[in-house]
């Protein structure tokens, strides 16, 4: 049941577009655009933003960078706008 | 989002660190749209790189429930632009990179090689080329591809069908341009696109 649903293109896809029907069916390179893109999602994750994601922990707000670094805490609590 | 300037609320640390693990999840994600967008792998990873300090730095401007890719992708495109601006990106494309880019799995049969397709979406002006990238690769609406770029949704619909019009012309009769042509032209037409889409809300909100 499912499988002749497949085969159709779905309406909806074009549905107010101003270019042509044509343009719109997914082209023999749709497929290989999204596995571009995949092939990149992928990927290992390198270890740079690992590192850099590990970083943000240290900081909580990024704004105020105190350079003796004991200032996370009162960075939170003097902040109490609203 | 229909409100103004409405002070955004303090995060507490549960709320960072679901943002981060959030941030975390949408880094790959990041990496493949800006590896479309630019075209090289380690100017790519700078740009997320960037957009990951400006999107920790801007945390609470970020509406939880929301797409966190959508609004990720918005920064990203702002440092992609930006670059642009300065010119990063113009003129040093090659086909080694492309190469490099392609992980293209060996035992494929298409019928259409991915390099070449590569080179067909690097050739396309920015703004088709991104159109593209978000509804055909990362699978947003054209409603979401509109809201990340900040145009309506006609002009979306249009760049995705002219974009598709072009690489189908590019791919099935073969015309692929070379790669440094159209760089200039694509770059000039971006930075007319700049001043009207970015103009001074370079920021991290995707609804200004």
């Amino acid at each position: 049941m499912a499988t002749e649903k497949k085969s159709e293109i779905d309406p909806s896809s074009s549905e107010g577009d101003k270019t042509s029907d044509k343009e719109n069916e997914a082209p023999a390179w749709a497929d290989g655009l999204k596995e571009l893109y995949d092939s990149v999602v992928d990927e290992p994750l390198p270890d740079s933003f690992l590192e850099l994601l590990e970083k943000f922990d240290d900081e909580p707000a990024a704004k105020d960078s105190d350079p003796k670094g004991n200032g996370q805490d009162s960075a939170n609590t003097s902040d109490k706008s609203n | 989002m229909g409100d103004a300037k409405q002070p955004p609320p303090v995060r507490t640390a549960a709320e960072r660190a679901q943002f981060k693990r959030d941030l975390t999840e949408v880094v790959p994600h990041l990496r493949a749209f800006a590896r479309g967008l630019c075209g090289h792998p380690d100017l790519a990873d700078d740009l997320v790189q960037e957009t990951l300090l400006k999107s920790w730095a801007a945390q609470d401007r970020f509406q939880p429930g929301t797409s966190i890719r959508a609004w990720t992708f918005v920064i990203l495109r702002n440092a992609y632009l930006t670059e642009m601006r300065r010119n990063r990106f113009r003129g040093d494309y090659d086909e080694t990179t492309a190469e490099r880019i392609l992980t293209a799995p060996a035992d494929q049969e298409e019928p259409i090689h991915l390099s070449d397709l590569h080179r067909g979406l690097q050739a396309l002006p920015p703004e088709r080329r991104e159109a593209l990238l978000l509804v055909g690769a990362g699978g947003f609406s054209y409603e979401e591809a509109a809201d990340i770029c900040g145009c309506a949704l006609g002009t979306i619909k249009s760049r995705v069908g002219r974009a598709r019009a072009a690489l189908n012309d590019m791919l099935s009769k073969g015309s692929l341009p070379d790669e440094n042509r159209g760089k200039d032209s694509a770059h000039r037409s971006i930075l007319d696109e700049l001043d009207r889409v970015v103009g001074g809300s370079a920021k991290a909100s995707p609804s200004e």
